[in-house]
């Protein structure tokens, strides 16, 4: 009888009762890849917009805000 | 407060991913485009807390994320059907970009409950591990796996690109005391 070594444990996630993954939730691979796809697409039409002036100008304006100007 | 240089320039390496996150949660870019500035003032403002070394990127979306559950809890107080004005923001965005293609899909994605739909683009778009991602939304790895698959089986059904056996989607078998808004909380 063969045992495979070093498999150790997982730890369990506390709360979730192991219960097996409803077949029925189970998609087809290329479904899962189509959805990917288009959840990607729709993401990094917006990361493609780069970062608008506002966020720049944002940052710089807080930036020379003096900490303790004289009064 | 002056956070240093390096600072400053990973907050604005993330503004493209906290813009794209911001606007697929709210569903409207001036309300996406105020959030992100808002994270990056709250940000800034509590640079300390910062662990350097850490993913600034997963720290900012978690400080994102937390205002507009805020918000989004308090505006579902004002108004009955947020998710109908999600959809119906999302569909009349004037985006001249938006491939027709994708419409169907965007449409989609604005009819999933709002814990389903973070977890799923946290995974799926933003490319975080499951473990960042139960971090960025303060629930258990295991929650944020089931949120994503009950997510991605209500987009296939939706978009009928398969059949679900069994109707997956509609029981709610999944422990999460984050789902359950504190209806009660005064104030």
């Amino acid at each position: 009888m063969k045992r495979k070594a070093g498999k150790s444990e997982m730890p369990t996630i506390s709360g979730s009762s192991a219960k097996p993954a409803k077949s029925a939730g189970r998609l087809d691979r290329n479904v899962q890849a189509k959805i990917g796809q288009q959840l990607r697409a729709v993401y990094e039409e917006v990361v493609k917009e780069g970062v608008p002036d506002r966020f720049a100008e944002f940052l710089r304006r807080l930036e020379k805000r003096d900490p303790e100007p004289e009064q | 407060m002056n956070a240093d240089q390096s600072v400053r320039a990973a907050m604005l390496q993330a503004v493209p991913s906290l813009r794209a996150f911001a606007i697929s949660l709210s569903g409207n870019v001036d309300r996406a485009d105020d959030l992100v500035q808002e994270t990056l003032a709250r940000a800034l403002a509590h640079i300390d807390s910062f662990q350097p070394g850490t993913n600034m990127q997963a720290w900012l979306f978690t400080i994102l994320r937390n205002l507009f559950r805020s918000e989004y809890r308090k505006r579902r107080r004002e108004v009955e059907d947020v998710d109908g004005r999600f959809a119906d923001g999302l569909q009349s965005q004037p985006d001249q970009h938006a491939k027709l293609e994708f419409a169907d899909f965007r449409a989609a994605l604005a009819q999933l409950p709002p814990d389903q739909r973070e977890a799923l683009i946290l995974v799926g778009a933003a490319g975080f591990s499951y473990e960042e991602v139960a971090k960025i939304c303060g629930c258990a790895i295991g929650t944020v796996k089931s949120r994503v698959n009950r997510a991605r089986n209500r987009l296939a059904e939706t978009l009928s690109y398969q059949p679900v056996e069994g109707g997956g989607t509609g029981s709610e078998t999944e422990h999460d005391p984050n789902s359950r808004v504190r209806s009660t909380g005064s104030g």
